[in-house]
């Protein structure tokens, strides 16, 4: 406890790093998807190559990837932008399947009644068929969300900076309440940004509970 | 790194010397597979009771789904490290830490698969005099069985995305790959023990995705 007290500058910052890392790949993920999602939708074969090409991406281990990137990219192997790159395909892996099952999921009479009404294209997207995929979009986001926050750790062993340093550090010089510490501050982290896209949801959705629960 | 990686990458996997021996790619890759099998196989052994009887019951699911979701939001790295200074460095950190990253996709799978079973065939099945048991066994589990072996695939790959962790703390492994060329640094070793993690990785989860296909009963779509 008394290396918490005395290193809260430390946690402070890695926890900084942390979010610099994982907000990024959230937004990408979630804003790439919509477009995707929608492409994806539009015709039968390329709605069963996206959802075989993100199962794929899926089960590619990422430790393995942050090591392949900089390779394929050109970058650092310690650099940050790896871990964000990386944590984008395993976001738009989960949330463009989400997306399209969303999308689908709104009724084709209810999208014809607002098309009778006067919604040009983009505003019946906007006013209509967003909001009503928006529990499942919901859903999707907060699964990335914490997913993402969790991941960014393993960037530690390759020595990119976040709380994953906290557990490198801490077995290296053996101190337990360093890497206690870590996995606290990274689950309070992602636990929290789970509890603000529910309270977000609320505000932006008022008719839907928020009843989805983790998806299996 | 005056060449390209990938090619030392290539280089470095067709040596045969890389095939044999104790630090050789077949006996590390079986080392992998084992620490999976077991991870999953303990968390299985907790897991899926738990899971059949929340899905059977409907009782504590709240408390089912809360606790995977807590679970799901431990950084595994965290867990190796942390049990590796508590329990010592070997094989029961990693695997304690492998059981925890298992167990949420496993429960899951265990109770969906046994909710999916429609009610009204659940209460056919008791009408005509099934005990408890029968249903479960007879009736929700042949019919969800495609869900429970989904929550075993995701478990599995998540547990040989993970397995490679082991190496971090002196166990062995596809994972000794990456960590001694990022010890010495060796790019292109790095590189050949990632492609080795990834391509288990995906031969696992097609196996299993064509067990869950093969599970599905007889007349029901698969899931």
């Amino acid at each position: 406890m008394s290396w918490v007290l005395e290193n809260l500058d430390v946690i402070a910052g890695y926890t900084g790093a942390h979010l610099v890392q994982a907000l990024p790949p959230i937004l990408l993920a979630f804003a790439l998807s919509l477009p995707l999602a929608k492409l994806a939708n539009s015709r039968g074969w390329l709605r069963t190559g996206v959802t075989t090409t993100s199962g794929l991406m899926y089960a590619i281990p990422s430790l393995p990837l942050f090591v392949l990137l900089p390779g394929l990219i050109g970058t650092g192997v310690r650099s940050p932008l790896n871990i964000v790159i990386a944590l984008t395909l395993y976001g738009l892996a989960l949330m463009v399947p989400t997306a399209s099952d969303g999308f689908r999921s709104v009724s084709r009479d209810v999208l014809g009644s607002a098309t009778a009404q006067g919604y040009a294209p983009a505003a019946r997207f906007w006013q209509v068929e967003l909001p009503l995929a928006g529990p499942v979009l919901l859903g999707g986001v907060r699964v990335v969300a914490v997913s993402t926050i969790s991941l960014v750790t393993v960037g530690g062993v390759l020595g990119v900076p976040s709380l994953g340093m906290l557990f490198v550090d801490g077995v290296r010089r053996g101190i337990v309440a360093e890497i206690a510490a870590g996995v606290v501050a990274t689950a309070a982290l992602a636990l929290l940004t789970d509890a603000l896209l529910v309270l977000l949801g609320r505000l932006l959705m008022p008719w839907h509970r928020g009843r989805e629960g983790s998806r299996p | 790194m005056n060449e390209n990686p990938f090619l030392g990458a290539l280089e470095w996997l067709s040596d045969p010397a890389r095939w044999t021996g104790p630090s050789g790619i077949p006996l590390r890759t079986a080392e992998h597979l084992g620490y999976t099998a077991l991870g999953v196989l303990v968390a299985a052994l907790i897991a899926v009771p738990v899971g059949l009887y929340v899905g059977h019951t409907g009782r504590f699911k709240g408390l089912a789904v809360g606790a995977a979701g807590v679970a799901r939001a431990l950084p595994t790295l965290g867990l190796v490290t942390l049990f590796a200074l508590l329990v010592g460095i070997g094989l029961t950190a990693p695997l304690l830490s492998f059981v925890i990253l298992a167990i949420p996709s496993l429960l899951a799978g265990a109770y969906s698969a046994v909710e999916s079973a429609d009610p009204a065939t659940v209460d056919a099945a008791r009408a005509q005099g099934m005990t408890e048991w029968q249903i479960l066994t007879r009736v929700e589990l042949p019919l969800g069985m495609p869900l429970l072996v989904g929550g075993v695939r995701g478990a599995t790959v998540q547990v040989v995305a993970t397995a490679m962790l082991a190496a971090y703390v002196g166990s062995g492994g596809l994972g000794r790959y990456i960590f001694q060329g990022l010890g010495s640094q060796d790019y292109p070793q790095m590189i050949a023990g990632s492609l080795l993690v990834i391509v288990l990785a995906l031969v696992l989860d097609l196996a299993l995705l064509l067990l869950q296909r093969a599970t599905a009963p007889r007349g029901t779509a698969a899931a």
